[in-house]
């Protein structure tokens, strides 16, 4: 067994994909239309074949008030690893992203968290080097 | 809700450090920091109830930032504290022991 797929729920597809690519820098797996919505997977330039990100529509009436139940609280849909938080916050800043949580040092590892703009926090992680 | 009451618990003192440390926090964010950086493992919803606690006592604020609910820290209800037992300027009359050693 694998994982080989993980998602987020948007509450716009064509705006998340232009997030998640233009913005985040990741790459399109699949955009495939099925009708009103379309089956829409994201991976990172960094590992081409590794785990897909679907941007999954918030079509189902339960989706939207659990999405605003996370965000009012800070608490992130989904979390990706990079090399340096400080970095991306920089990167990311620059092109206009909005940071809830900028770079914070927790010991073991330093995170942060932005707005993806389509309805969720997204966290960033950089795992600490053994001092 | 008195102060002093808010600031009797030790995991609401660890609240307030962290607000100070930065303003302006989710939820999510101060427990991230307690658990990672204070050990204390509480739930979501205790810390939440510590905060409602603190904001009762006027030690926090909340406000909405987008649609995220941000928290402050409030100094200002503390200055009861030394209004009600002042710190005195005069060194050599805050202790007794000092004082009768003088005269």
């Amino acid at each position: 067994m694998r994982l080989n797929l993980t998602g987020v729920f948007v509450d716009d597809q064509q705006k998340a994909l232009h997030f998640y690519t233009e913005i985040l820098g990741f790459r399109i797996r699949h955009n495939i239309p099925l009708g009103e919505y379309a089956w829409i997977t994201v991976v990172s330039e960094e590992a081409p074949e590794g785990t897909e990100l679907l941007l999954e529509p918030d079509a189902h009436p339960a989706v939207p008030p659990f999405m605003k139940a996370l965000v009012e609280d800070g608490i992130p849909a989904n979390s990706f690893a990079v090399d340096d938080v400080a970095a991306e916050h920089e990167r990311l800043v620059a092109k206009g992203v909005r940071f809830v949580q900028p770079p914070t040092d927790l010991g073991t590892v330093i995170t942060a968290v932005f707005d993806d703009t389509c309805g969720n926090l997204i966290q960033i992680v950089e795992q600490k080097g053994q001092p | 809700m008195d102060i002093y009451r808010a600031i009797a618990d030790p995991t609401r003192r660890a609240i307030l450090d962290e607000l100070v440390d930065r303003s302006g926090q989710t939820l999510f964010e101060l427990c991230a920091r307690l658990t990672m950086k204070h050990g204390i493992n509480s739930s979501r919803q205790a810390i939440s109830q510590h905060l409602d606690v603190l904001e009762a006592a006027g030690l926090v604020r909340t406000r909405r930032e987008g649609r995220s609910k941000l928290h402050w820290f409030v100094g200002a209800p503390l200055k009861a504290i030394g209004e009600r037992w002042p710190i005195s300027t005069d060194d050599s009359i805050s202790d007794p022991t000092e004082e009768d050693n003088q005269q």
